[in-house]
């Protein structure tokens, strides 16, 4: 099971860092990621493994929103099978 | 790897564009509920309501943070309770919408739909007792929702029925005068209803489904919208390639959102209607998708044409997207609950004749259209005969719930607030259509061949 962390917004000093460290926390294996500056705009996408999540995936998820909402960033957390179904046939 | 195009893209909508999960709706059987005793009848109906769709507000709640997809509303509708009435002939049938009322509440849903009667060709026991009892049931009751099915392709329409239904339309805005006439929000008269609508307010339960099954009903004119405006000068078949594709991707959502909570609550996978649903929301609106194909305002000439390609454009992408196409399946056309149409409404430039000439071309009908207080009943039921005619003879669903606004004229607002909007008084004809609608008696069936 995976899913993804959107990150959008303005860019600061350790965004990553945090992020990253609110997966290791939940003991979800960070697959892969893909980042963008542009202008001050920062846009990461990050592709987690949480089929060994040691808690519930919504506590992520509130998490995640809890640190987007304190740097002023807008953080998503989805389970992936939205995307696939949504993209692919 | 997944696109990091594909993931924005579905962000955007969810974020920017008011695309969500209009609801996920549990349809009950009620017919176990059965009993001669009206107040056992209640209590079963309680009971097996509650222990159905007591996960149904956590189900729906667990899924919108797995999937980070709102969930509007989460909705029940149960067997047309008139099944149940006739029964128990002595009792009093708002009993029933207060056991319903009581069940909502425990739950945590938003609406229950299924104070509903089917009387397309005639009235069994207990019909007439709920159809009379309506105003009084959604006076004193907040969250359930009625409908009865008056006419149908294969029977015609029950002229009798037509006549009573205009009654109640407008003591049900009598009754409900001090609230801004909400009682008639909540009641839909219909022909040719699904039995497996997850849309309020005409869902009920057909007694052809299963004993409980979860249906989803999408909504997303937004994303439609923004789609259509990155193609200003493309040709109508270009748009209705576009709108395919981003049906299929509403729905795609509709579909997973289904199987999950299916899958969750243990309950058989019903089906998704594939709606466009508007809300008084700025940017949720079907008539600015009309108007960004290129009219100045919805509801001009032209706008019968443009919701007709719309709507089946929604349908064939929609098809591709579900293994199990149902409900309603179209662009829905509320007056108060689209911002755009309560714009054209306003201004004049949309009518209750061009509204029904659009209800011959997409999903159900004259929907949330608020017209003067003084409208005669007979002149409500004649509308209703309008419109059934219009469905009886395509054999499609149409509805009407129209919204007497008591103590109001032309020019005057309805506000009610919430996924209903707001809707101004629109003008009716002012000559009458008693002597036609007090005939009584049955439009026959209609021919199925010979079709011009």
């Amino acid at each position: 099971m995976r899913a993804v962390v959107t990150v959008i917004g303005k860019d600061t000093v350790g965004i990553l860092h945090k992020v990253s460290g609110i997966c290791a926390e939940f003991n979800v294996n960070v697959i892969e990621v893909t980042q963008s500056v542009l202008q001050d705009m920062f846009a990461m996408i990050m592709l987690v493994d949480i089929s060994a999540i040691n808690s519930d995936f919504s506590e992520l998820v509130d998490r995640m929103t809890a640190l987007g909402n304190e740097l002023g960033l807008s953080i998503h957390t989805m389970h992936e099978d939205i995307f696939n179904s949504m993209h692919s046939i | 790897m997944l696109n990091v195009y594909n993931i924005l893209e579905t962000i955007r909508m969810i974020q920017d564009e008011c695309l969500d999960i209009r609801t996920i709706t549990m349809g009950i059987s009620l017919l176990d509920c059965i009993d001669t005793d009206i107040d056992k009848a209640c209590e079963k109906v309680y009971a097996k309501i509650v222990k159905k769709a007591g996960n149904l507000v956590a189900v729906g709640q667990q899924i919108e943070k797995e999937y980070g997809i709102p969930i509007v509303n989460k909705r029940i509708s149960v067997t047309p309770i008139a099944m149940l009435a006739a029964a128990c002939p002595d009792g009093d049938v708002v009993k029933f919408a207060k056991a319903l009322q009581r069940a909502a509440d425990t739950c945590g849903v938003n609406f229950i739909g299924g104070y509903s009667a089917l009387v397309h060709k005639g009235f069994s026991a207990g019909d007439m007792a709920l159809i009379k009892s309506i105003p009084e049931a959604l006076d004193v009751t907040t969250n359930i929702c009625s409908s009865v099915n008056i006419g149908s392709t294969k029977s015609g329409i029950n002229m009798d029925a037509v006549k009573i239904m205009g009654q109640i339309v407008k003591e049900s805005a009598e009754r409900t005068a001090d609230r801004d006439c909400i009682g008639p929000a909540k009641l839909v008269v219909f022909c040719n209803a699904v039995e497996d609508n997850p849309f309020m307010a005409g869902a009920f339960h057909g007694p052809g489904e299963p004993d409980c099954e979860i249906h989803v009903g999408v909504s997303g004119p937004g994303v439609v919208r923004a789609a259509l405006t990155k193609y200003p000068d493309a040709s109508i078949n270009e748009l209705a390639d576009i709108i395919k594709k981003t049906a299929f991707k509403i729905t795609r959502m509709g579909q997973l959102v289904g199987a999950r909570a299916s899958e969750l609550l243990g309950v058989p996978f019903g089906i998704v209607d594939l709606s466009l649903a508007p809300t008084p929301a700025i940017g949720d609106s079907v008539a600015h998708i009309i108007e960004e194909m290129g009219l100045e305002m919805c509801g001009t000439h032209g706008t019968t044409a443009c919701l007709a390609m719309l709507n089946d454009a929604v349908k064939k992408g929609g098809v591709m997207a579900s293994s199990t196409v149902g409900g309603l399946s179209g662009a829905f056309i509320p007056v108060s609950e689209d911002a755009g149409m309560i714009d054209a409404a306003v201004a004049g430039v949309l009518s209750l004749e061009k509204l029904e000439a659009m209800t011959a071309v997409c999903s159900v009908g004259l929907d949330m259209i608020v017209v003067p207080g003084d409208i005669a009943p007979e002149t409500i039921s004649a509308i209703i005969a309008d419109e059934a005619a219009i469905g009886m003879v395509n054999s499609k669903t149409t509805a009407v719930r129209l919204i007497p606004a008591i103590g109001r004229k032309e020019g005057e607002t309805l506000e009610f607030g919430g996924l209903l909007g707001s809707g101004p008084v629109m003008p009716i004809r002012d000559k009458s259509a008693a002597k036609f609608i007090n005939r009584g008696g049955r439009i026959p069936a209609p021919m199925q061949s010979l079709k011009n």
